[in-house]
């Protein structure tokens, strides 16, 4: 009985609490990194020599170094060069950085899977480079790309279980904190780990949804 | 007919590394005009037809269109020029994410910069012309290769080109579906559409070509109206060539 008190009391607001701070933190990082991953994709796969080079060092970069670490130099370091960033902003511009360079690969597969003859035909009717691009390789590599895409959000909401590492308490930072205080590790944690398993739950309902509301005939991905 | 020819293609050379695809092509088309280019595969028929709206980038050359020399490395007048070359590939090439409607209207709202209305009134009348009204709502994965052949001569139709180049129009189809899109290409004709065309389609040829330019090695061959070339051909190896594809490809189109 004691257990159930204790989860309706501390556990279940304390957590909600958190659930807010992480969906707030997990929404803009998604859209963000999600624009940053497509502009980026687009630019390795259709940019020039230069701009080809800087953008597969900012994912060599974001992938190569570990998450916290990341957010350790956006919070921690950045001051240092005067530049102040609260912990909440801290962690979007590293979750957004780190889920763009991701995103890119997913992308970069995706719009090279395009047939080349598209392009070709795109360019025979005078489309420029930059229109062909925007409105016969990404409608359909956009589409291709959404499974991994999907994959990426769902990846995205875990890792924001990082934020608390920089002091912006969400979700694993307010269970953290009441598991120290009340030594129930085991239960704070078990219920916060439902709430990730909700939260991803709800976003591969929607993922489901965006990509059969999205599907052409030939575009469908086959399933068993 | 003794008017001048509406594109001239000087001297074409092109290399893909140490590899000579073209060894110098030339080719005067006047308005009207139909000419069939045949040759074995290697020949450099492809990449003649990609060159002559820069597809391709010749190595050397000059293109020009009524009497205008065509500067490719300017961006604003090469898309200009292309607007008015239109092509036809073997593997059709519709946009795979667009209805056949779409496909066709597509490069007159975004290159043309027409409103959807007019656009789609257009279209409409390009895709009545190839016969698939019915069809116009369908992607491409929902139409056979001889329906997507004809929406992709709706679409390059659309844009109002003064020349097509058509390169293997029938050569990925089913022998039955190659007759829809002959007709097609026999209305163009018709027409007085100005074409440049690259097909085995014999029996088509000799009825419908002012012109039949045998290519091999990157090199033309031999030239001449289709009576000549297919049947009192004067170089040994167009004989050899054309007897083949009669052979293999028959007299019916």
């Amino acid at each position: 009985m004691d257990e159930l008190l204790f989860l309706q009391d501390e556990v279940v607001p304390a957590l909600l609490k958190g659930l807010r701070v992480s969906i707030l933190l997990i929404v803009p990082s998604a859209f963000f990194g999600l624009f940053i991953g497509i502009l980026v994709g687009a630019l390795r796969v259709y940019g020039s020599r230069p701009v080809v080079f800087a953008a597969d060092i900012y994912v060599t970069l974001f992938r190569g170094i570990p998450l916290v670490v990341q957010l350790f130099i956006w919070y921690f370091g950045l001051p240092y060069l005067g530049i102040y960033l609260s912990p909440f902003t801290a962690s979007i511009v590293g979750f957004s950085l780190c889920s763009g360079a991701y995103h890119s690969e997913y992308i970069r597969g995706a719009l090279k899977s395009i047939k080349r003859g598209q392009m070709l035909a795109a360019q025979a009717l005078g489309f420029s480079k930059f229109q062909m691009v925007v409105s016969v390789i990404l409608p359909q590599g956009l589409r291709r790309a959404l499974p991994g895409c999907g994959n990426e959000i769902i990846y995205l909401i875990k890792y924001s279980s990082l934020a608390y590492m920089v002091t912006c308490i969400e979700l694993t930072g307010e269970a953290k904190i009441l598991a120290s205080h009340s030594f129930k590790y085991t239960e704070v944690y078990l219920a916060a780990g439902g709430f990730y398993l909700g939260l991803v739950s709800i976003a591969g309902w929607i993922l489901h949804r965006l990509e059969r509301r999205v599907a052409i005939p030939g575009f469908e991905h086959h399933r068993g | 007919m003794e008017s001048e020819p509406i594109l001239v293609v000087e001297n074409i050379k092109k290399a893909f590394g140490p590899r000579v695809i073209l060894k110098g092509v030339s080719m005067a088309i006047r308005r009207g005009e139909l000419k069939v280019l045949i040759g074995p595969s290697g020949a450099g028929k492809s990449t003649f037809l990609q060159c002559i709206n820069f597809l391709v980038t010749p190595d050397a050359g000059e293109i020009r269109l009524e009497g205008r020399p065509i500067h490719h490395s300017r961006k604003r007048e090469l898309y200009a020029y292309r607007q008015q070359v239109g092509m036809i590939f073997q593997d059709f090439n519709l946009f795979d994410h667009l209805t056949a409607l779409d496909n066709v209207m597509i490069g007159l709202v975004r290159v043309k910069g027409m409103d959807r209305k007019s656009a789609r009134e257009r279209a409409m009348a390009e895709i009545e012309r190839v016969g698939l009204k019915e069809h116009a709502g369908h992607y491409p994965a929902q139409l056979s290769g001889g329906q997507k052949q004809r929406i992709s001569i709706a679409r390059a139709l659309a844009m109002d080109p003064k020349v097509m180049l058509l390169d293997e129009p029938t050569s990925a189809l089913d022998p039955e579906l190659i007759g829809e899109v002959l007709a097609v290409i026999r209305d163009l004709v018709a027409n007085g559409m100005t074409m440049v065309m690259a097909t085995h389609q014999i029996g088509f040829s000799r009825a419908m070509a002012n012109e039949i330019i045998f290519m091999e090695d990157g090199l033309i061959v031999e030239q001449g109206p289709p009576s000549v070339i297919l049947s009192d051909a004067r170089c040994e190896r167009t004989k050899e060539f054309c007897s083949k594809i009669t052979e293999l490809y028959g007299e019916a189109s």
